[in-house]
């Protein structure tokens, strides 16, 4: 795996890219995660198990990386796990179970998404809101006005075919190996952003994170730049929706907490919040490490008051040591 | 450069450790006298030794299961068990067009929007009638210091006729409902209690205790010794969630259940869902035991997903998960927190303000969906929305289906 | 970037303030109501109170181009540990509240060192610490716990007529934080540390200090707030956490006209900003506006408010200033 290949604006020794960020000690992390739950409980090495992580994980991932063109343009969207909660519950109120209208559903919502992201984008970069302010503000607008339409709990239900990509895999026998859709999604998903890195978009936006002046001088819209964030952002948290969703239902909590969950993946993976640093696999990498600590809590059995504090605790530990790195 | 991160570093952890045991000693500093507060240290205590779990209240509302409520049988919200009636004459007024206030926990889940939704139509009812004239709302979306604010403001405007209450936590609204009841007004509160007795009445169904029980009951009747149960709780630190999980608790305690977790899910699908699967591929669940409804059916997908026999389920009575039971035809038992005791706060206070005597606590029947109900329930509820309760006791009232099935 | 310029966008602050009286005002009296009655009055002021003490803290680290995500649980823990110690002994009220405060203090301590010396993001950092205070909380507390006596209620209940003593308390602590921003060198050392680190450095400010007493000095705050919760509610709360003041301090401190990035803002405008959205909590429930709507209202309102001066606050020259590399948070 080439594991910050994509940051490579000068060419550098691979040795010293691979130090050089945060994301060498976020990979170590994960594997040594890993490595303890399979030591505690061998079974999760099997290819059941694993698939089950990465069906679970998927949305966290699509997530991430849609946070990570953001944050790495040097900006904030805290409005995804609303944006997920309210995408949710308008396909289950719009489509009601009905088999016929999921895709015409499945269009409407990426409608809505992009224009939330374009909502985001524009008033951050044309209004010069803060867009830590913008996305609190919409996240805040989308809780509400989702529930203002339900009358505070979701209605409806989601179609059959509608949850087929979150909870069903290939081949479809339950109980027995399969692969799932939603790890064929996010795979997808986080090549297509690789891809994206590499190409002009991709090194403008990180150089807009990196020093916006510089870029806008260089005749590139900074604006333009920073609002396709927020658009990417936007629709990865509506394929996202489709994923949970599917997964697991309607229900009145769904999203909450996952814009926290999300940066917080990307800043493990040693994306620099303000921008101008980190890779797409790095936020990948964090997605899975956060999901991977989950599980072994589960694995050890630690109760369940306890977690949030080792959260904290390894959260803290692991970006001061990748901060260590970094500077020395 | 390095060494002095590193000292920086265990100084931080070695700061950090000190507050901890620092914090964790100040109780125990507590003078004799003050309130015994039990220092559990270990979350996975038996919930027979909990600070939650009082025996002398276990007891009372296991005991009130099987005590027959006075009332009327087709009209549960006015039942009362073993009540105490208060005299009201001196709080009775002439005239209609009352102001009614109410200061309202939040609308933050299913339960209380159902809930919300029939009170509303049953102050419709009485505004029609004449008796009530303003409704005025304060909705203090779960904070506790903003529902003190709400009270005191009822307070002081003066003109509330009546103030209604539906406290966010119990103990820490008691000095607002106290200066509420000194202002003279009839105060009634409902759902969670407060510690203080000053109010007219107290409206609630039997309680957390009655409602863990009756689950883990369940479970234990229904599943062989030695079976696994998987426990999925909302949150921390409720007090009316901590009752149910006390009580379940100290059943499976005395019983030969094994509990082979306790998880906090704040009531999230897609968390439940993987909760259940990774216990799953750990090892057989053979019960699960809510202590909400809120995501049962992301739980029973969980062992359709993985090819498992259904457990043994105890959900709740909410449409979704009544709908998935009958589908399923696992073995399953709808518990119950009476929604219908959204009603009898205002018909409390029509009774009030015209002098009639009402119960001092007033405690509503509280019974389980069972089997043999579940197909009478599906079938009066058909058109109403997944996350609706099928105990919301709406039914005679004017707006009913509209009301709850086009939100 | 004179102090002329604090003074424009703070005049800003209080002339959305008063747009947004005048017009909650005429909405409620169209509607029959008074939004200026004594009790609609004194619900506006309490409902300041708890929110500017945190965000006259939040101000400090933001303007710092710090910010802390750990303040709800610092209020929740202190209002515990405050109730715990006092424990309904009138003559303990005074350990209750030092033991609060060194708690409040110790972890604006770690937060500080962790953010300055181990060059952790705050973000990161303070949503971390957030996470271990969240973990004890819910370990050690199943509920509310502790009894407050009732003397030290009288500084949640009592008035000087409209006015809450509390919300006389959260004045004064203004008074002194502005004090310190606009007359001590550890505060003009703050806008120094926000303004530019490396600037800051070379010039001799001793910026992981700056960011201590920043930290030390948000979290003390956040500790008197959890003190006014105790006295409130007679006892301490661990679910006050989830009230949402972590977010909400933040927007407060923006809406006051406080660079998110640092190194320009005043605790003036803060208060500002805290009074906005108390008038709006009044002006709503007295309207009776549908709770999801409020949520709605809230979110628009701090959008378009923050537009409203992001416009003219943002000359062309210090837009420069937002993200420069090698400051602490950014590395």
């Amino acid at each position: 795996m080439t594991l910050t290949a994509e940051t490579s604006r000068t060419a550098r020794p691979w040795r010293e890219r691979l130090l050089s960020g945060g994301s060498w000690t976020v990979l170590a992390l994960l594997v040594l995660i890993l490595a303890v739950i399979v030591v505690i409980n061998p079974s999760f090495a099997e290819p059941m198990s694993l698939m089950a992580f990465a069906k679970k994980t998927a949305p966290l991932v699509v997530l991430a990386v849609g946070q990570y063109f953001v944050i790495v343009s040097g900006e904030f969207d805290l409005s995804v796990g609303s944006l997920v909660g309210a995408q949710v519950v308008i396909a289950a109120r719009l489509m009601d179970g009905d088999e016929a209208l999921t895709w015409p559903v499945l269009g409407l919502m990426l409608v809505f998404g992009l224009l939330v992201g374009l909502v985001n984008g524009l008033v951050t970069t044309l209004l010069r809101v803060p867009s830590f302010i913008t996305t609190l503000g919409m996240m805040l607008v989308l809780f509400g006005a989702i529930r203002l339409w339900t009358g505070g709990a979701p209605t409806g239900a989601l179609s059959e075919s509608f949850r087929v990509l979150g909870r069903k895999g290939f081949p479809d026998v339950p109980g027995q190996f399969q692969v799932p859709y939603a790890l064929l999604v996010a795979l997808v998903v986080v090549g297509l952003a690789v891809v994206l890195m590499r190409r002009p978009f991709g090194r403008s936006l990180v150089a807009a994170g990196d020093n916006a002046v510089a870029v806008a001088y260089s005749g590139a819209s900074v604006w333009w730049l920073r609002t396709r964030a927020f658009l990417l952002s936007s629709f990865l948290a509506t394929v996202a929706a489709v994923l949970i969703g599917g997964f697991a239902g309607v229900t009145a909590q769904v999203g909450q907490g996952l814009e926290f969950m999300a940066i917080t993946a990307v800043v493990l993976g040693g994306v620099a919040l303000g921008g101008g640093r980190g890779t797409v696999i790095a936020a990948m990498v964090g997605a899975l490490t956060l999901e991977a600590l989950f599980t072994l809590f589960n694995q050890l059995a630690l109760p369940s008051t306890v977690r949030p504090a080792v959260q904290g605790v390894i959260l803290i530990a692991a970006v001061a040591y990748a901060a260590r790195r970094r500077r020395t | 450069m390095r060494s002095i991160r590193v000292l920086l570093a265990s100084a931080a952890a070695g700061t950090l450790l000190l507050l901890t045991a620092c914090v964790t000693e100040t109780p125990t500093e507590q003078p004799p006298g003050a309130e015994p507060s039990v220092a559990e240290e270990t979350p996975d205590d038996s919930g027979a030794e909990s600070e939650w779990f009082v025996q002398a209240d276990y007891d009372r509302e296991l005991a009130q299961r099987d005590v027959a409520p006075e009332g009327p049988a087709d009209e549960p919200w006015l039942q009362a068990i073993e009540p105490e009636y208060v005299d009201t004459a001196d709080l009775a007024s002439e005239g209609g067009d009352k102001t009614l206030c109410f200061s309202n926990a939040s609308v933050s889940n299913p339960w209380r929007v159902t809930g919300w939704i029939t009170m509303q139509q049953q102050v419709e009812v009485l505004q029609e009638e004449g008796v009530i004239g303003e409704f005025r709302v304060s909705d203090a979306a779960d904070d506790d210091n903003k529902q003190i604010s709400d009270i005191q403001a009822f307070v002081e405007a003066g003109d509330c006729d009546a103030i209604i209450i539906s406290p966010s936590t119990t103990a820490t609204l008691t000095p607002a409902v106290e200066a509420a009841c000194e202002s003279g007004t009839p105060v009634i509160v409902f759902d969670r209690g407060v510690n203080t007795d000053c109010m007219v009445t107290f409206i609630h169904p039997i309680g957390g205790y009655a409602y863990g029980a009756v689950g883990a009951e369940f479970l234990v009747e229904n599943l062989d010794p030695g079976s696994t149960v998987l426990a999925l709780r909302i949150l921390p630190g409720v007090d009316v969630l901590e009752h149910r999980w006390a009580a379940a608790d100290k059943v499976f305690s005395e019983s030969e259940i094994e509990v082979v977790g306790v998880e906090f899910t704040g009531g999230d699908g897609a968390k439940i869902k993987d909760l259940v699967t990774q216990y799953l591929q750990r090892g057989e669940v053979d019960g699960i035991w809510m202590d909400a409804g809120d995501g049962a059916v992301a739980a029973v997908e969980a062992f359709e997903d993985a090819g498992q026999p259904y457990p043994v389920f105890v959900g709740e009575d909410e449409m979704s998960f009544l709908r998935k039971w009958d589908e399923t035809g696992m073995t399953a038992i709808g518990n119950v927190y009476s929604n219908f005791q959204w009603r009898t706060p205002i018909l409390a206070a029509q009774m009030i303000w015209a002098g009639e005597e009402v119960p001092s606590e007033w405690v509503l029947p509280q019974e389980p969906v069972a089997e043999e109900d579940l197909a009478e329930f599906l079938d009066a509820n058909a058109d109403m929305p997944s996350l609706h309760y099928a105990k919301f006791g709406g039914e005679d009232l004017p707006g009913y289906p509209e009301a709850w099935t086009d939100r | 970037m004179t102090r002329r310029y604090h003074l424009g966008s703070t005049e800003i602050v209080y002339l959305a303030l008063a747009g947004i009286l005048l017009v909650a005002g005429v909405l409620v009296a169209v509607r029959g109501g008074n939004l200026f009655a004594q009790q609609n009055v004194s619900y506006m002021l309490t409902q300041t109170s708890l929110l500017g003490f945190v965000a006259i803290g939040q101000t400090l680290v933001v303007l710092c181009r710090s910010l802390d995500l750990s303040v709800g649980y610092v209020v929740a823990l202190c209002s515990l540990v405050g109730a715990t110690t006092m424990a309904g002994d009138p003559s303990r009220v005074w350990l209750g509240v030092v033991a609060a405060l060194a708690v409040a203090a110790g972890v604006g301590l770690v937060n500080g060192l962790v953010i300055s010396g181990l060059r952790v993001n705050p973000f990161i950092a303070t949503l971390g610490t957030g996470l271990i205070i969240k973990g004890f909380l819910d370990t050690r507390f199943k509920g509310p716990e502790g009894e407050v006596p009732f003397g030290f209620q009288t500084f949640g209940y009592t008035r000087i007529g409209p006015v809450p003593v509390s919300t006389v308390v959260m004045l004064l602590v203004a008074a002194a934080v502005f004090v310190l921003l606009t007359r001590t060198r550890p505060g003009y050392h703050m806008f120094a540390v926000g303004g530019n680190l490396d600037v800051a450095r070379l010039s001799g400010v001793r910026t992981g200090r700056v960011l201590v007493l920043a930290h030390v000095l948000c979290s003390l705050c956040a500790g008197v707030a959890g003190l006014l919760i105790a006295a409130r509610f007679g006892t301490g709360n661990a679910l006050v956490y989830s009230y949402g003041l972590d977010l909400d301090s933040i927007a407060a401190v923006v809406l006051g006209g406080t660079l998110l990035f640092g190194g320009r803002g005043s605790v003036v405008g803060t208060v500002g900003g805290v009074a906005i959205l108390a008038v709006l909590d009044t002006a709503f429930n007295v309207l009776d506006v549908n709770p999801f709507f409020k949520d709605v209202l809230r979110g628009v309102i701090i959008i378009a408010a923050v537009a409203l001066y992001a416009r003219r606050q943002l000359d062309p020259a210090s837009r420069r200033a937002r993200f420069t590399t090698g400051g602490g948070d950014a590395a």
